[in-house]
């Protein structure tokens, strides 16, 4: 394949991945922004979206569509909810200590991955995407290219709606009293307190939101992507890599990182390999690491 | 592995294998059907002990080989339970104890080792994937644990593993391949691009197919390994040549549908040939939204799943013991698919575990010696209830089996058989001769 098309294919493919990556790290970088929890439970949140947005769809029937509009509003709710009780019953119990949350997450990892392996079976299930059809992308040099250069419409409909969602997010949390309560919460937890603002509440919430992005993306890639037990490792660990890179807790940070994380996964998968691809990114968390350890937009820390 | 290249070179080896094997096998094959059936007569009641023989099965009940895991419980179960029917093996019942090995090679070993210490088993049973297989092994053999591997795999005729380790109810890869290889290069293309897992399997697909490719004339223009977790695939398919007649594919784990589905729609109704294994497709409906692409390509089949003209009457009974309709559904689930290419390998596995354990009078662990030299000497298998997918060969050196194999058409919303391949289609030189290991 000639190397304008490719790259159009690699970046559009790209794309696709940063948009989900996006919302997913957000969520990661969110909890941590006001909570100060490293969640490793995070990557579980995001297969049991996919795993009840297969269950809601399989179960309702009718129209492709109507499932996943079901499962859409559903499992977002439903991890969320799970989310904010974990919170409740774990978390809170450990003060939000940072090593002990770690610990914590760790082992609310296994319990998720474990529970939904015993619910929903250890087999990879597909949710059928509400409409998908193939768009050929039209090539100016050399009009006929032939196979292989598309995309589909419901992967420009992944890239949009991960936009709205992300700007929904973003006025939340600027232009409304639970995003002021939440910002205000992260900013200073006690004084927080003091002027009445109910933090554990907060929290859970958080935690819950937090949970329900991850929970949301997945909704959205499983008509591309199979759903499992196992599919949480993945996103959890570049979830990892694009809030370390962003900055941890920098919302404006988490996104530029998921787009440079995702379009070169696209862009190196399709001309080198996708190993190569993991290779690198790590290769770039461990250089942010080393000279810039807040992050690119990461505050010092205080 | 070397200079087999050459027709000369390989027919001389070939004929001579084939005429020992045969002559070996018919005594022992004459036998071994002859005890098989007495103890239907009596069931249980000769029995030298009424302990049950304990099958240890290492099923992949989770990780990437689950709906795999699942079938080959079902075919296994209800092989036990025919043959218990039956009267058992030596008037003893066979008793299936499953163990979970998470299709991972580390817990596969440990599975083995459990079933030696823990559960005391007769043998060992039942695995799928080769690198749970290649990790296993070498520890059945340290336990001297008989170990029959249902894999496809070409590490065990390669002489990687030892006297302990036998596949004799399903055939390998290498003779898969080298058998589908002149069917298409004369119907489909010379100029093949291949898509396979990136673990032993998959390399047995790349090297021997390539190999079998180039002898017909034909080359491999491009070689797409893809590790056998990843969830999406489009990013692969542009290393795809546009030169390219055959695109060959054989996928597994947990994401075949979505394999397939970007296939098509990476193609878009153009593009080359497409031949493919059925593995990228086992456990999955063929008319599932998204595959209508593949009405009018080609599959391999190590056992076709819809019936038709070329099915027989034991394929029928087989089904129907196992559970499965005639479209190669589950009857009690039409959204269950089977993994109908390899689980029969299950099913003919235990009932040669079952001729070879009455051809050694086998009573108890002391035995395992005898039963493996049992199972050395079976050669020759008649297609029949036991061996519901055809006809196979047993080689006793290189411990594996050699059968038919299929290629199946899609079109009107099934998988038809258009070509049948004779045993001696597949069939090459030893590569090892596991007989002169000790016991």
């Amino acid at each position: 394949m000639d190397l304008g098309p490719q790259l159009m294919l690699a970046s559009l493919d790209g794309a696709v991945g940063a948009a989900v990556l996006a919302l997913t790290a957000l969520g990661l970088s969110l909890v941590f922004g006001v909570m100060r929890v490293v969640n490793v439970a995070h990557g579980e949140f995001f297969m049991l979206g996919a795993m009840i947005a297969w269950f809601v769809a399989s179960n309702i029937g009718g129209h492709p569509a109507i499932g996943f509009v079901g499962a859409l509003i559903i499992a977002p709710l439903l991890v969320g909810a799970i989310a904010a009780s974990a919170d409740w019953l774990i978390l809170k119990r450990l003060d939000y200590e940072p090593e002990a949350t770690i610990v914590a997450t760790i082992g609310l990892l296994y319990i998720l991955q474990q529970g939904a392996l015993v619910t929903f079976g250890p087999v990879a299930q597909a949710v059928e995407a509400p409409f998908n059809h193939r768009i050929e992308i039209p090539w100016f040099e050399g009009s006929n290219v032939g196979w292989g250069l598309f995309t589909t419409s419901y992967k420009l409909f992944v890239i949009a709606a991960a936009i709205t969602i992300l700007l929904a997010v973003w006025l939340l949390l600027s232009r409304t009293k639970m995003g002021l309560v939440m910002r205000a919460t992260q900013l200073d937890r006690e004084t927080a307190q003091a002027f009445g603002i109910p933090v554990e509440k907060v929290y859970a919430l958080t935690f819950g939101f937090g949970a329900a992005l991850a929970a949301l993306s997945a909704v959205l890639i499983v008509p591309i992507q199979q759903a499992d037990y196992l599919m949480g490792g993945d996103p959890l660990l570049l979830s990892f890599i694009v809030v370390i890179i962003g900055g941890l807790g920098s919302l404006r940070g988490t996104l530029i990182a998921a787009l440079l994380i995702g379009m070169s996964d696209g862009i190196i998968s399709v001309f080198f390999t996708p190993t190569l691809a993991k290779i690198i990114a790590t290769l770039v968390v461990a250089m942010v690491l080393v000279f810039r350890p807040q992050g690119l937009f990461g505050a010092k820390a205080q | 592995m070397t200079d087999q290249a050459t027709p000369k070179v390989a027919e001389t080896p070939v004929d001579e294998n084939r005429r020992t094997l045969l002559k070996g096998a018919a005594a022992v094959g004459a036998f071994a059907a002859g005890t098989q059936m007495l103890p239907g007569m009596v069931p249980y009641i000769q029995a030298q002990s009424s302990e049950p023989i304990k099958v240890g099965f290492q099923v992949h009940k989770t990780g990437i080989g689950a709906a795999y895991g699942r079938w080959y419980d079902r075919t296994t179960r209800a092989a036990a339970k025919l043959i218990n029917d039956e009267g058992g093996i030596n008037g003893r019942e066979v008793e299936i104890v499953a163990e979970d090995d998470g299709t991972d090679p580390k817990r596969g070993a440990e599975v083995i080792e459990k079933f030696a210490t823990q559960h005391k088993t007769d043998v060992a049973f039942g695995t799928l994937f080769s690198h749970v297989v290649i990790g296993s092994s070498p520890r059945a053999g340290e336990l001297k644990m008989p170990y029959f591997v249902v894999s496809e795999g070409h590490h065990v005729a390669s002489g990687g593993l030892n006297r302990y380790t036998l596949q004799p109810g399903i055939t390998d890869v290498k003779s898969q391949v080298q058998s589908m290889a002149p069917w298409v290069a004369d119907n489909l293309g010379k100029k093949v691009t291949m898509i396979y897992p990136d673990f032993a399997f998959g390399h047995d697909h790349r090297d021997f197919f390539s190999e079998a490719i180039t002898k017909q004339g034909g080359e491999v223009v491009a070689k797409i390994a893809i590790p056998p977790t990843e969830k999406s695939f489009t990013k692969y398919f542009p290393q795809i040549p546009r030169d390219t007649d055959v695109l060959y594919h054989v996928m597994v784990g947990p994401a075949v549908l979505t394999f397939v589905k970007e296939l098509g729609e990476f193609f878009g109704g153009r593009g080359p040939e497409i031949f493919g294994f059925l593995d990228s497709l086992e456990a999955v409906d063929i008319n599932t939204p998204g595959l209508e692409f593949l009405n009018g390509s080609y599959f391999w089949e190590g056992n076709p799943r819809y019936t038709s003209d070329m099915s027989s009457e034991h394929d029928a009974f087989y089904r129907k013991a196992v559970g499965v309709d005639d479209t190669g559904a589950s009857i009690t689930d039409s959204k269950d698919i089977a993994t109908y290419s390899h689980m029969f390998g299950c099913w003919e596995t235990l009932h040669i575990i079952k001729a070879g354990m009455e051809a050694a009078d086998y009573s108890g662990p002391g035995d395992q010696a005898k039963l493996i030299e049992a199972v050395e000497n079976i050669g020759v298998m008649p297609h029949s209830r036991a061996h519901p997918q055809g006809d196979k060969l047993f080689n006793g050196r290189t411990h594996q089996s050699f059968g038919h194999q299929f290629i199946s058409k899609v079109e009107g919303g099934r998988l038809t058989p258009v070509h049948k391949t004779s045993i001696f289609d597949g069939y090459y030189p030893d590569e090892v001769d596991y007989t002169t290991q000790k016991l």
